[in-house]
Parts: C-alpha cells; structure tokens; sequence
C-alpha cells in the first residue's frame, strides 16, 4: 500500500526527520491559507500515488499566496495518468545547494535490508543505477541490530558530504530506518534529501509504501489508504478475497493460483491474444468468489471472450462449476466463454456444465487458441 | 530417493486441529506420508486423524522423534511456530503460510541461517517425493515416482507441469514449491545444488516468475555448476510493471525483474525456456 507524500512525511516527523513546513489543502482558499500562513514562497505539489506528476505539471511554484491560489486551482482541476488530484501539499520552497538521496528497501537477494545512499539526488534512483551504479553506496542491516550509526557516517563519507553534517545526516537515516522497521514498509525513501544554501539537510520528498501483509497490524497506516490507489474493479475483489489486476487485453481470465494465472495470460498472447486481467482466485476458492470473480471481469466493457483455466488441487473442480453456473444466473454472460477443468473431481465439474451452453477444452493451449479465435469473431 | 523428504519423514503438523491442518494431515496420511504427532497449543492429548497432538513443539518431538515440521498456522503466529520449530531442534521447516509480512521472515531468515535449520517456504505448496512422502498441499495423485526434479515459485503453475510430465510417463524425484514471498528460507540455487548431487534425480525442471532476480542467478549457478540438464519456464511475460500479480514477491520494481529478463538470462547460458508450461514437458523428454 502506497502513502502519499504528505502522509509519508507525517510520518517522517515522527523519527524526527525534518520537512519543509507545510500542510495538505483539498481546495484553492486552503492552499493561499496555508501560503499566507508560511510567509514566503511556496511550492504546490500533487498528491496522487503515480510517478511523473512533476513532469505531468503537477509540482508548481508560487510566489505569493494570490499565485499558491491560482496554482492550486489548476492542479486540483489535473488528472495525472488517469487519476484525479484530490489533494495538494503546500510546503515552503527550499534555496537547494544540493538534492541527494536516501532509501531504504529490502533487499530480496540476501533476505535483509539495505540502505542507499546516492550524491546524485532528484532524479529517478533506478536511472542512476542504470548510468552509474557507482554513485549509489549501500549498507546491509542487521534485522537484530537495526542501522549501526557507524554505516550512516559511512554513507555520509562515501556521498561526499562535508563533516559538519555528519550528525545531521545519520540521524536522518537512524530515523528513516527505525520508520521503516517499526511501520513494516517494503520502501522508504527520501528523493531528493535537499541540502539547503544555509547548510540544513530536508525531506523535500518522501515516498513510504506499506507492506500488504502486514497491514493487520497496522490499523492506524491501514486506514489511509487512499481507494484510488486500485480500480473499482481492483477494490471489490480485494473485497471478495480475491487478487485482480486490470489490463488492456480483450480476454478475460480466471485461473486459481498467481503463477498459474499468469502462465494463462501468456499463453493468450502467444496465440496472438491479450488478456484483459489477471485474476487469482485463490485456493479452496467457493462458489461464490467464482462468481464475484466472473462478475468483475464481466464487467469490464473490452473484455470479448472469458478463459477459465483451474487446475484442481484444494480447488475442486465442481465447486468451481457451480460458482460458474450461479454467476451466470445472476449476471447476463453476453461472450463466449471457455472452460478448461482439470484435476480433483474433474469429471463432476464437466458434468455439471455440460448443460450450461460453455465450449470445454482439454489442455491449457487448445483452450487458448479456442478463446484467441473467439474474441476475433466477436464484433 | 529424491531431496528434502522421504519415507523416513517423520512429520509434525503445527496448527494440526485448524480447517486446513486437518484436511490436508488426512490427505498426507493418504498419500502415505508417516505424520507422527500434531501440535496445537491447549489442545494437547487430542487426536486428529488418528494423530496425537501436543501442545509444544517440544513435547511432540521427545515423544515422537520427529524430524520435520509442516505448518498450516495463520499469519499473525507463523513466524512463532517456525521459531518454536526451529528452537525444538527440527532440521526441516515447511512453512505453508501465505501472508507473513517480509520483515518478519527477515529476521526468521536470519535467525534459521545462524542456527543451521532448513526452511522451505512460506507461501509454498510444499514438498513431495513421489511414492515416499507428500509434506504439502500438492494434488498426490498426479505424480509419479521417476527422475525429473522440480524447483518452483509457484503452486498450480507447478501442477500443472507435473500433469504434463506424467501424462508423457515421465516421473518426478521431488517436486518442491520454494514460495511466492519476497523472501523465502530457500532459495533456487539451493535446490538446485540438492538436485545436482540426488542420484536420483537425472533432469531438472526450474518454474520461475517475475520479481526479483533469483532467477539471474540460478542461470549463473547452471551453467557454472550443474552438469544434469535443466529446462526452465518463467511466468509473467504479459505482467505490467509495478503491479502485483498475486503473490508478495511477483511485482516487477524500478523495471527489473521482467520475465524477459530472466528468460534472456537462461538463453545466454543455453538452457532451454519453454514458452508454455505443457512444452516443458517435451523439452525435458528431449533431455532424458
């Protein structure tokens, strides 16, 4: 789950790592408020979770608290890819002598995480690892231990910062560590870290995203989520139990199991296909998230022919054709669908949807190349 | 023969009395898998299926002699159950669990590596030997005993596999499922290190998918270290970036972990990539 920025920078606050004064305004007047309360001039910011919105025009400065206005209002009015702005972040502009970096991820290799310090600040961190990978330092962190404040002054050495800020720095990157352990994030980071003209280091940026799994025992980030995050779609199957994922494709499909699922839409496309979704609905799926799972891709007005692959293990295959069949009462199926049942009580789930008007398909390619043509005949 | 487990397994199910322990003890039982003691806490002296629970980890190995561990415990208490595990001198771990938040099974991993245990999972359909021992949630019946070994991310994707293989009449040495998660206690290479020495074994099938890069890394290990042949498949070509496709670890970050990727990877060091998961089947009877 992402946090936006301001809320990612509450939270900053909390391990004492400073940000720029400001305050989230949902309307123009909020915004010159929050401008005339500064004093000085300020920069308005976009708060949607897609990345680009400064290159989209959503980050803007403003001078006066007239301009904040102005300025907020236009933004308000953007949709940044698709997602409407909802909310700005009115913070003070900072007089940058320097942006650098600081992040910290897991990293997945060596099972722990990893802090990334980089000189090269404000820019996207993947670019410079692509470019110069030698500009990004990294510590490794003991889980046990947390960041030992000798590894934030060597991150701070090994970026080139003066000794004058080597108090400064580590405390930010203790805190930012100790923010990221104690709200079980997957990411932290702080892009750019601003060193300004009178020497003080700031979060000019934060981004914190919130590991799913452990939302359960986070009630407090778990109710910031912001449903925009998801489509509609994506939010009443999260909703059903069950993991969806909109695509652009014409086929939709439903398959229990991730990998299996995504081994389908492959195999769509290289019948010369695409799939309109991924959809996993689970093991031990019931007949009712089969059909909370058909209503959901149903109802995607691009999806032409439906693909239902289940490999049978805790999944029963009968079970699956009920759910089928239910939906299919409560929903009018206007495409094509193919069905592929394989595995425990196989022959029961054939049986039962030998009498509902379905094409049947015995492996997992002649069930593609069946809905490929399908969807093709379809106007 | 076969890896990890065998019909010397003598199995523990922790959380042996919830829905999903109970169903699949009595589908191990089935399958022939010697499931020794059952452990739930405060309902020791109970049986499930004819098996007696404990109400530690402790008591059900001093009682049974026990040497592997299967947990079917919900998310919250996994990473307990695995310490307990662990502490109560289990050698092999086998975490069915889908939902553990990744810092725990950070410091899981990182107690387990310093204590010598072996983890397989979590998020993982489990291990099975055909013909031995079933340790997991795996459909028994469509494996048979034979050569090939398979080291996957995946559960059904995994079956799958399996059905194409034995449908040709090609057996399996040991099926293990390593997990969807981030961070897992086993990785690929491991695996495929216990494949290169299991007699046994003659050809490897490697299921992969999008997210991280162990995959890259397998690749190096085959080429640098394996002298059976292996044939891999990796899922998620038609994945976009940047979302989750079901599991916690199969998400493609900063642009890498695509499945083209991983594919390109196995290419440069030779080793055949099925485009479809019933082809692995006929490039691994190619191989044999």
């Amino acid at each position: 789950m992402k946090l936006h920025e301001y809320q990612s920078k509450q939270l900053f606050a909390r391990y004492r790592i400073p940000i720029p004064q400001g305050e989230v305004a949902s309307t123009p007047e909020e915004a010159r408020a929050i401008a005339e309360k500064l004093g000085k001039p300020v920069v308005v910011k976009a708060q949607v979770l897609v990345g680009g919105r400064g290159k989209a025009g959503g980050i803007r400065l403003a001078q006066s608290p007239e301009e904040a206005e102005r300025v907020a209002s236009q933004i308000l009015s953007m949709e940044i890819k698709g997602i409407p702005v909802r909310k700005v972040l009115v913070d003070e502009a900072l007089d940058i002598a320097k942006e650098l970096y600081l992040g910290v991820v897991i990293d997945r290799a060596q099972g722990k995480p990893v802090m990334m310090a980089s000189s090269e600040g404000g820019v996207d961190i993947e670019e410079v690892a692509r470019r110069s990978p030698e500009k990004i330092l990294k510590a490794t962190i003991d889980p046990f231990l947390g960041l030992r404040p000798y590894q934030a002054r060597e991150l701070a050495l090994g970026i080139g910062l003066d000794k004058s800020l080597l108090n400064a720095f580590s405390s930010i990157a203790i805190g930012l560590y100790q923010c990221f352990a104690e709200n079980d994030a997957s990411l932290a980071e702080i892009n750019p870290l601003v060193l300004t003209a009178d020497g003080r280091l700031l979060a000019a940026d934060a981004k914190v995203v919130i590991d799913d799994n452990a939302l359960f025992r986070h009630p407090d980030l778990a109710a910031m989520r912001d449903p925009e995050e998801d489509t509609p779609s994506e939010r009443e199957a999260r909703a059903h139990g069950i993991s969806y994922v909109q695509l652009d494709g014409e086929i939709g499909c439903m398959v229990n199991g991730a990998g299996l699922a995504m081994a389908t839409m492959d195999v769509i496309k290289l019948y010369g296909g695409n799939p309109a979704n991924f959809l996993d609905i689970g093991g031990g799926a019931r007949a009712e998230q089969v059909a909370a799972g058909l209503r959901i891709i149903l109802s995607d007005p691009k999806v032409k022919a439906v693909l239902i692959n289940i490999f049978g293990g805790i999944t029963r295959c009968d079970e699956v054709a009920r759910g089928i069949l239910e939906a299919m009462k409560a929903v009018e199926v206007k495409v094509p669908m193919v069905v592929r049942l394989v595995g425990t009580n196989e022959e029961e789930g054939r049986r039962l949807l030998a009498e509902a008007n379905l094409i049947t398909a015995s492996s997992l390619s002649e069930a593609a190349e069946k809905v490929v043509a399908l969807a093709k005949s379809q106007p | 023969m076969g890896i990890l487990v065998n019909k010397d397994t003598r199995l523990i199910v922790q959380g042996i009395t919830g829905r999903e322990g109970r169903f699949h003890t009595r589908k191990m039982l089935e399958y022939g898998t010697k499931v020794v003691a059952g452990v739930t806490p405060g309902r020791g002296g109970e049986e499930v299926e004819g098996v007696p629970v404990f109400d530690s980890v402790r008591e059900a190995v001093e009682a049974t002699g026990a040497n592997a561990s299967i947990i079917y415990v919900p998310a919250p208490f996994a990473p307990d159950a695995i310490y307990e595990a662990a502490d109560s001198g289990i050698p092999l771990i086998v975490c069915i669990t889908e939902g553990i938040p990744v810092q725990e099974m950070v410091k899981v991993k990182s107690y387990l590596k310093a204590k010598g245990v072996r983890l397989i999972g979590p998020n993982c359909p489990g291990v099975i030997t055909p013909g031995e021992a079933k340790v997991g949630i795996m459909p028994g019946h469509i494996h048979i005993p034979g050569p090939v070994g398979i080291v996957s991310r995946s559960g059904t994707l995994t079956y799958e596999v399996v059905y194409a293989l034995t449908r040709k009449g090609i057996g399996q040495s040991t099926a293990v499922g390593i997990g969807g998660d981030p961070v897992v206690g086993t990785d690929f290479i491991e695996i495929l290190e216990m494949f290169e020495k299991d007699p046994q074994t003659k050809a490897v099938v490697l299921i992969g998918e999008i997210g991280g890069r162990d995959e890259e890394r397998a690749a190096e290990f085959i080429s640098s270290a394996m002298s059976k042949p292996v044939v891999a498949f990796v899922a998620g070509r038609t994945a976009p970036p940047g979302k989750r496709m079901g599991h916690a670890g199969a998400i493609i970050e900063g642009g890498t972990g695509t499945a083209q990727e991983k594919i390109e990877a196995f290419k440069a060091k030779g080793i055949p990539v099925a485009s479809h998961p019933e082809e692995v089947a006929e490039l691994v009877e190619k191989c044999l």
